[in-house]
């Protein structure tokens, strides 16, 4: 049994950095483009909804609307940072451009490049969610303060959406599938996590299943820190992220070590 | 001699009920090329992937440079270098890079990977290019940057799954004058194949497939010698089945094979003095080779 599994595992807790260090290497060369590609939209509606909904709404709970949302912005955008990562570019070198294939002909195991290619995209998360914290701070949306707070928050967001999302590129048959994560699972979710209109006002049900997603804990970790409010039950917050970065983590090592080492 | 670079006892290989490797028993010494020879679809590229274990056998027992495989895989994997059968370098990274990236999923370190990068670019021809990016490089460069890059550890074992198919025949020369040298360095290449030329050039010895089982195996000379052992005439543009009994008496055996009709023969004058009226016809009389051996085995032609 374990003879089957070690494969899909990390053979040792060093081997990933070499396969982060290849997508770093290739991804230094278009840096530029990605960071202003990446910050565009969740800059976008921060203004465009911090300002316009921000008129009519005024405040919301306590604080500035557009204040309120920018916290909702950097969890967001860490969120569709890391997916992007994983269903698309990860998901092209491990179909199209068979990189994956070349470093299973190392020492490197199934497990080490799926860590690796994880670590990555929250790097890329982390990167995408600390440029607009800075924005957001450097325009008094946000508490200085609270960056080494929010900095962790974002970085563990990154691991766990890039972990989800990798169990949908070990799933996917193409390309194509991957709209369906997005319309069906990430979109709803950015709706009911309280990123852009505070869960009260959402119906007890929806309230209920709400509490449930990882978003939801992303923001509730992010927000207070950024606001430069204390946060509740950070070991709560804390652990469920990391159930939902380890559970989809291994399951994703699994069905990929089916799908490639057949 | 050593143990054995590669051992394989009795491997079978299925996927979805359809037998690839079927009960496949070989071993290859270190120093020697050994050749899986077959068409597409003989199981070379499994038996490539049982090897570094990267797919696991249903049955049977592996050894790789004395490691049990796949249980050992990564171990093994430690002293192979490996070339595909379709190049997977990064595009988007130059020469050098590529070399830089692949050492260290070795664990080499910068220094290490500095140090023996000129002696890798000089052997794949591309000192010139080393700062290129590959999406730049012909076919034939990115083949050859492919076996540098697969030489980046010093591996006592090389596993070549076609090297050289879809490269022109200068490319192809070039990448088998430098697998020579690598024998020469006492380097053991495991090497599949389906061109005939490639495996009576390169391989001491090689194992002919087909439908994941063995059906010959020998130095390549000893199995023409052994399975023809006579002349070829190639008999063009009639219709190879109603020439068939004008021959037939004058020929060892013969075989049609699409549109072309083998005569295999002691005495190659009779069979031109049969046919000397038939000037619609075109004869080819050479040596025998190993597309021979493998249509006498199989009833089949090697291509596909």
């Amino acid at each position: 049994m374990w003879q089957r599994f070690a494969p899909a595992l990390p053979a040792n807790p060093w081997n990933w950095i070499a396969v982060w260090r290849r997508n770093f290497l290739v991804w230094r060369k278009v840096a530029l483009a990605s960071i202003l590609g990446n910050l565009a939209e969740p800059m976008s509606s921060l203004f465009g909804l911090g300002f316009g909904l921000g008129m009519i709404i005024g405040g919301v709970e306590g604080t500035s609307y557009i204040s309120f949302l920018a916290a909702g912005m950097v969890a967001t955008s860490a969120m569709v940072s890391a997916t992007f990562e994983t269903i698309y570019a990860a998901y092209a070198r491990m179909q199209t451009n068979c990189t994956w294939d070349a470093v299973l002909c190392t020492p490197l195991t199934l497990g080490d490049i799926v860590l690796g290619e994880v670590a990555w995209a929250a790097s890329k998360a982390l990167l995408a969610g600390m440029a607009i914290t800075i924005v957001a701070v450097a325009l008094g949306y946000a508490e200085w303060s609270s960056i080494p707070y929010a900095l962790p928050a974002i970085a563990l967001t990154g691991v766990t959406f890039a972990s989800l999302a990798m169990v949908v590129s070990a799933l996917a048959p193409s390309h194509d599938y991957f709209i369906f994560y997005q319309s069906l699972i990430l979109t709803p979710m950015m709706y009911l996590s309280g990123t852009i209109f505070p869960m009260s006002q959402l119906p007890g049900a929806f309230q209920r299943i709400a509490a449930l997603l990882p978003l939801t804990h992303s923001v509730d970790l992010i927000r207070p820190a950024m606001l430069g409010r204390p946060v509740d039950s950070v070991g709560l917050h804390v652990a469920a992220l990391c159930i939902y970065a380890a559970f989809p983590f291994l399951v994703s090592a699994a069905l990929l070590r089916r799908r490639l080492m057949r | 001699m050593s143990t054995a670079a590669v051992d394989l006892f009795e491997v079978s290989k299925s996927y979805n009920d359809r037998v690839v490797v079927d009960a496949l028993s070989f071993t290859v010494s270190p120093g020697e090329c050994f050749g899986l020879l077959g068409p597409n679809g003989a199981g070379k590229s499994t038996l490539a992937r049982l090897i570094l274990g990267v797919a696991s056998p249903d049955a049977g027992k592996i050894r790789v440079l004395g490691e049990p495989v796949p249980a050992r895989a990564r171990l093994a994997r430690s002293g192979i270098g490996v070339v595909p059968q379709f190049d997977n370098l990064d595009l988007q990274l130059t020469v050098r890079e590529n070399l830089l990236v692949f050492g260290r999923y070795f664990a080499m370190s910068a220094a290490e990977i500095k140090a023996v990068t000129p002696a890798l670019l000089e052997f794949a021809r591309l000192e010139n290019k080393a700062d290129a990016r590959v999406a730049e490089l012909s076919g034939g460069m990115k083949r050859r940057l492919t076996l540098a890059r697969a030489l980046i550890n010093d591996p006592q074992l090389l596993v070549l799954d076609e090297p050289t198919t879809g490269l022109d025949p200068h490319g192809r020369h070039l990448i088998w004058e430098r697998l020579r040298s690598l024998l020469a360095r006492g380097k053991t290449i495991l090497l599949t194949t389906h061109f005939m030329e490639e495996a009576e050039r390169l391989c001491d010895r090689l194992c002919v497939l087909e439908h994941g089982r063995k059906i010959a195996e020998g130095r390549p000379h000893a199995l023409i010698e052994q399975q023809i052992g006579c002349q070829v005439i190639e008999i063009y543009g009639g219709n190879p089945h109603e020439l068939l009994p004008l021959v037939r008496p004058h020929v060892q055996r013969a075989e049609v094979s699409g549109e072309t009709l083998f005569c295999y023969v002691t005495d190659p004058e009779q069979v031109r003095v049969r046919l000397a009226k038939r000037t619609d016809l075109r004869l080819l009389q050479r040596p025998p080779n190993l597309e021979d051996v493998f249509l006498r085995l199989t009833g089949r032609e090697m291509k596909d």
